[in-house]
């Protein structure tokens, strides 16, 4: 074996791109565990699906275009996106559902603009809007928690297509949807049942719960940085609270916003996808703190129950323009630059 | 706290309290930074050894940074241990001793540890073993010695920064006196692995590390001494706060962070102060020195030993018994690997044997891999390490980037790696450079945590390695530019001696030939003077060559100086060539040529006296205002009042010598002038005349007053008539109507040959050329006056036809007469045209028109040869280049000439203006 000669530096450290992703894809556990105890097999049917679909359809586009398949893979990063998007969507989709929307993000969304490191979208959540438009009754149909299918083969029905029987039975708004619904009326949101969990609505508080235990593993590892979750949940709440206070009947209260929906969710598991996030310290903590404002401004103001999608889709094509106006101060230098040269 | 340092990721302070609460002073931090195994206890758990005495040691001539040293041996002395083997070879340079004893083997180009690769100059020493000092001279009262001598003697040690690039420690502690030095800072660190020279150094040596310090103490006179150690090293820690407990030197536990021995971040560490990008430490009053340097410069004042070794860690699992040695410098890895019991079979000089995994030269974040066995250990080499690839393995394969951040996070510069990475990959460096590629300390931390494995570091080393290369280009095409002008300048330079000289040559031939002669005189003076200012030009082309010369430190200034010295007497004797010829010229010739000097007395008289006047003034204020400075601006003005008087006396002797020249100037001229004048203020008069008429009809109020000034130019112009008149009687034989001088100067090539069988050719031809250039002057005027009359009168002639005016006839004649007017004169001055080329055929070889066609296709061969160089450029094509270069220079020198020569030969003739 010859001498090794390369420049320094001649140590590195232990992290490693692909044991980065696996990182992300176990901290997203106890949030698939709780969805799975709420909501039946389905989630995970769907995220072990959706894996599958993702390694397959990587490999098909490395190999179009010519690069070292295996070597690729290992990166984890097309696993990560499958789990992320099979999370996002309802856990009564049937396969076709996730099989579109993970070969759309990783085929269009990822590879097309040159693969990792170079989309300047949010693969999962990409695939996740293409869905939502595409099919909105499939991509809206959840059931109330801890009323979905009992056993594991209905689940695997409803992931065989074969819901039609069963599934409206099951099927109920979430929390954000009835609050939507009510909003303004203070008698009807304190008679649904569905808002008034233990501290935010029922059964979707410990989704949010789980999603949090999940987020703070992730910044223990130092996977994330506090930039990004920070800055989504405080924006999102701070929006939330003077409206909340002004008229309660109308607003949702801070606490409702950060527990309810994909908050949670998005907030460390979806707007921190470094490749499509902005990257400088206060690049990320505005990029943040915008997708937490634009949140709450689709939820409470526009015309989807939801919104982490589309924020951070948003806000991903602002993230170069952000990178633009926030570089930090270089050692020596008297301020900070702007632009790129 | 502010809302930016929440930003920043935080460490605690130290991560061992108990030594950090020595700390009187708090710590600053700086960004970023990353916590690498340490991995020190592989070598620091024995003493220092002294190293082996190899058979042979490789000394580089550039160990430091700055000039290579020049050997003072030569091949086959036998050298004694600290014997001075090479010099200093500008202010930027150490000298190189002799480790041991032995003999000088060679002096030749050897590999060394160097980024380019590349082999230098070394002296090879044979040692015989006996290790035999030459006589040395310790110095333990240095603070009687004045600095001075103190950085000397450092600089004679060879003494260099022994902890990072090598820079000669004398310039760093050779302050101005103009710098005050608040903080020095001993950087005892030793942020990266592995290394622990300075630890064990510290640990068994701390009195003579602070004896050291204390006469950096002395030379640099900080107002406070800190000496920052990482808190990995409790041992150091607890030997350097004993050794320093009488003193005001200060040891200060600092985290351990690496790259926090990097200098800038030790200073912010230590002081909170941050040097600018670009900046030297000195410029916030901080300087920095390592710990080696100071113990090197304990051992210069107390033993007299110059730098002739070092403390090198020997590390890594290859090692079997790995530690720290007092290696002889230049000695030679593979001795060292063998030293420390690492099996390097020695099969062929050039090989490593079965030795495999990595061998590096410096800590792992930012240390070099050893590209041969043979290099040898330098001033600057703190560590080597021998790694198998179990310890530290090949680097992976780089995946793409994920934009994660990390790197931004631990880079202490406070970069974006990423944008660095991303434009120096790409190629766009300018872009890099806009996101402070420069800043870059390559300290590895961006490297070390990247998730992809990226080796970002070489990235950058690449782009910063092309843009220094674009400077330097651009560097390099400047200095062409400049070499090119100073050539030219030297050219011109040349060209104007040897005509002074010629002048000159010419001058006192002729004053030989024909003394006396009414003429020659003359010319005699205006040759003299024409080579006088011809000289004193070149000499200031000379001093102006010598000024861009020293500017941009081309060697030649020397050579320069001696020139303009030369050409500076060279003027000056032109100049007394042409005072004397004034004198004498005042003597023999009473006429013509006494009229320079009396007219350049006159001048001189008053601007002496005037001279006087001002000083009298001065003088008298200063009087008046009491000022200390009076009596010498009084005694001033007496010395110019002497010299006014001297000359007033010399202006009345000329004038008595020249008693007929003033009333009498040359008789052409004043009725040329004065029928110029004539003409000048006639239509002066007609032009008033015309806006007094129009401002008339206009009723404007300035009519009055226009009319005033007409009469007053026809007053002018009637009177100027009389005087024209009168001069033409005065001068019967010039007054020919057009062309005067045709009929006073010889101007037919016959009666030019006749001359020339007269007098010498040259002389005669300058005086013609000079005559007939003025007569063409004066034809030219008068032409384009009668055909501008001509046209006038043509276009009156016309309007009144068109109007039925009645005098047409009258009109008519008047055209025509204008006419023949002018077409004479143009005859005339073809004539003359004609002649005057002749005559530069006679004198340049070659007739105008070949002189132009020259001139034009030596600038068309200048231009072509720029075209195949810019193509030569393109294709990259260096033998090309630099032949196109030579060739293009001399067409432009050529082409340069040939417009000269042109010019010069049309301003001879009078032609420029034809
Ligand atoms: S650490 Fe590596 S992967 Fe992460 S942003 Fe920097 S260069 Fe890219
Ligand atoms: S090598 Fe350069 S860019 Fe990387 S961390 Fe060090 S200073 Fe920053």
């Amino acid at each position: 074996m010859a001498l090794i000669k390369v420049t320094s530096p001649h140590a590195t450290g232990q992290q490693r791109t692909g044991r980065l992703m696996r990182e992300v894809m176990l901290a997203t556990l106890p949030g698939l565990a709780v969805l799975t105890w709420l909501f039946g097999w389905g989630s995970l049917i769907n995220v072990i699906w959706a894996m599958l679909i993702a390694l397959a359809s990587e490999a098909a586009v490395l190999k179009a275009r010519g690069k070292d398949v295996a070597f690729y893979l290992r990166d984890n990063s097309a696993l990560v996106t499958a789990v992320l998007l099979a999370l996002a969507i309802p856990p009564s989709a049937p396969w076709w559902l996730t099989l579109i929307g993970v070969s759309f993000s990783i085929v269009v969304a990822k590879q097309l603009y040159g693969g990792l490191g170079m989309n300047p979208f949010n693969p999962a959540m990409a695939g996740y809007v293409l869905l939502l438009i595409s099919f909105p009754i499939e991509m809206t149909r959840w059931f109330a928690p801890g009323e979905g299918p009992e056993h594991f083969m209905g689940s695997v029905h409803l992931f065989l297509g074969r819901y039609a029987e069963t599934v409206d039975l099951m099927t109920g708004a979430t929390p954000l949807d009835s609050f939507r619904t009510w909003a303004g009326d203070a008698t009807a949101l304190a008679n649904e049942h569905i808002l008034h969990g233990v501290f935010a609505g029922v059964g979707w508080e410990w989704v949010n719960v789980a999603f949090l235990l999940g987020g703070l593993y992730l910044l223990w590892r130092g996977i994330i940085t506090w930039h990004i979750p920070a800055g989504f949940l405080g924006a999102l709440a701070l929006c939330a609270l003077p409206f909340w206070l002004y008229d309660p009947a109308r607003f949702a209260s801070p606490l409702f916003h950060l527990f309810s929906g994909a908050a949670m969710f998005g907030a460390f598991f979806i707007a921190t996808d470094p490749v499509s996030a902005a990257t400088s310290r206060w690049g990320r903590l505005i990029y943040a703190a915008l997708i937490g404002v634009l949140i709450w401004v689709i939820r409470s103001l526009g015309g989807y129950p939801d919104a982490v999608a589309f924020a951070v889709l948003l806000l991903n094509l602002a993230a170069p323009t952000i990178d633009y106006y926030t570089q930090p101060r270089t050692y020596g230098h008297d301020k900070a630059k702007r632009g790129t040269g | 706290m502010n809302l930016l340092s929440l930003l920043r990721p935080r460490k605690p302070a130290s991560a061992h309290p108990p030594l950090a609460a020595g700390n009187t002073r708090r710590l600053h931090d700086f960004h970023g930074g990353i916590h690498p195994p340490q991995h020190k206890t592989l070598s620091n758990q024995t003493p220092i050894r002294p190293g082996p005495i190899p058979r042979t040691l490789v000394l580089p001539l550039n160990m430091h940074i700055g000039a290579p040293a020049l050997p003072c041996v030569q091949v086959g002395d036998t050298v004694l241990k600290g014997q001075k083997i090479a010099d200093a070879s500008g202010p930027v340079s150490a000298p190189v001793h002799a480790p041991t004893s032995g003999v000088v083997s060679a002096i030749e180009a050897r590999p060394i540890q160097h980024p380019s690769g590349l082999d230098a100059l070394c002296i090879v020493l044979d040692t015989d073993g006996e290790d035999r000092w030459a006589p040395l001279t310790p110095h333990p009262d240095y603070h009687l010695l004045p600095r001075a001598e103190l950085v000397n003697l450092i600089r004679e040690a060879g003494i260099a920064g022994m902890g990072g690039a090598g820079f000669p420690t004398a310039i760093k502690v050779n302050l101005r006196d103009s710098q005050r030095i608040e903080q020095l800072i001993i950087n005892a660190v030793e942020c990266e692995p592995y290394i622990t020279a300075d630890d064990r150094l510290m640990r068994e040596r701390a009195d003579g590390v602070i004896a050291g310090v204390q006469a950096l103490q002395y030379l640099v006179q900080p107002q406070e001494t800190l000496i920052g150690i990482e808190d990995n090293k409790p041992e150091a820690i607890a030997a350097m706060r004993a050794a320093a407990a009488n003193t005001d030197i200060e040891i200060v536990v600092v985290p351990t962070k690496y790259p926090s021995g990097g200098e800038k971040q030790l200073i912010q560490v230590l002081t909170g102060k941050e040097v600018r990008a670009g900046g030297l430490p000195a410029e916030v009053g901080v300087v920095c020195h390592n710990t080696g340097t100071a113990w090197a410069i304990h051992r210069l004042l107390s033993h007299g030993e110059p730098l002739i070794s070092r403390i090198t860690t020997l590390t890594g699992t290859a090692f079997s018994n790995p530690g720290n040695v007092e290696v002889l410098l230049g000695t030679q890895v593979r001795d060292l690997l063998a030293f420390g019991g690492v099996t390097v079979p020695d099969n062929g000089e050039y090989s490593y044997g079965e030795y495999s995994g990595r061998l590096i030269m410096g800590g792992p974040m930012m240390g070099f891999s050893i590209d041969h066995p043979a290099v040898p250990v330098v001033k600057t080499t703190n560590c080597i390490i021998a790694a198998p690839p179990e310890e530290l393995p090949e680097p992976e394969p780089e995946q793409p980037c994920i934009r994660c951040g990390a790197c931004a996070e631990v880079c202490p510069a406070d970069l974006l790696p990423q944008q660095l990475y991303w434009y120096s990959k790409a190629g766009e460096f300018d872009r890099a450079q806009h996101y402070n590629l420069m800043d870059c300390i390559e300290c590895g931390a961006c490297a070390y945590v990247c998730p992809s494995h990226i080796p970002l570091v070489q990235y950058y080393r690449f782009a910063k390695g092309a843009l220094r290369q674009q400077a330097a280009e651009q560097q390099k095409a400047d200095r062409a530019r400049e070499r090119f002008e100073a050539r030219m300048a030297r050219i011109e330079r040349e060209k104007a001696e040897k005509d002074a000289k010629r002048q000159a040559r010419l001058a006192a031939s002729r004053q030989k030939q024909a003394p006396g002669s009414s003429t020659a005189p003359t010319v005699d003076m205006a040759a003299l003077k024409a080579a006088s200012l011809e000289a004193s030009s070149a000499y200031k082309a000379a001093v102006k060559a010598l000024k861009a010369a020293e500017a941009t430190g081309d060697g030649d200034a020397e050579a320069l100086r001696a020139e303009a010295d030369a050409l500076k007497a060279r003027a000056d004797s032109a100049k007394a060539a042409v005072r004397d010829a004034k004198d004498s010229g005042a003597a023999t010739t009473p006429a013509v040529p006494a009229s320079d000097p009396v007219a350049d007395l006159k001048k001189a008289v008053a601007e002496a006296s005037s001279a006087y006047k001002q000083a009298v003034k001065a003088a008298k204020e200063a009087e008046a205002s009491g000022s200390a400075e009076a009596a010498s601006l009084r005694a001033e003005a007496d010395t110019l009042k002497g010299r006014a008087d001297e000359l007033k006396n010399a202006l009345r002797e000329a004038k008595e010598q020249a008693p007929a020249v003033t009333p009498a100037p040359p008789a052409a001229d004043p009725v040329a002038e004065l029928k110029k004048a004539v003409g000048e203020a006639s239509s002066q008069y007609k032009s008033a005349l015309k806006a007094a008429k129009a401002a008339a009809e206009d009723n404007a109020d300035d009519a009055d007053a226009l009319r005033a000034r007409a009469d007053e130019l026809k007053a002018r112009a009637d009177q100027l008539k009389a005087e024209l008149r009168d001069a033409k009687e005065r001068a019967p034989a010039t007054v020919a109507p057009v062309a005067p001088a045709t009929l006073t100067t010889p101007a037919t090539p016959d009666t030019q040959a006749a001359t020339d069988a007269t007098a010498p050719v040259a002389a005669s031809t300058d005086a013609d050329s000079a005559a007939r250039a003025k007569r063409m002057k004066a034809l030219k005027t008068a032409y384009n006056m009668a055909s501008k009359q001509w046209k006038d009168a043509s276009a009156a002639l016309e309007r009144a036809t068109r109007e039925g005016a009645d005098d047409l006839a009258v009109q008519q004649a008047r055209v025509d007469k204008l006419k023949k007017k002018a077409d004479l004169a143009k005859e005339q001055l073809n004539l003359l045209v004609d002649e005057a080329k002749a005559a530069m055929k006679q004198a340049t070889g070659s007739d105008l028109k070949t002189l132009k066609l020259a001139a034009a296709r030596s600038e068309s061969a200048a231009r072509e040869k720029t075209a195949a160089l810019a193509a030569a450029r393109e294709a990259g094509d260096e033998a090309q280049i630099t032949v196109l270069q030579q060739e293009l220079a001399a067409a432009e020198q050529a082409a340069l000439e040939a417009a000269r020569t042109l010019k010069q030969a049309v301003a001879d003739q009078g032609l420029a203006d034809v």
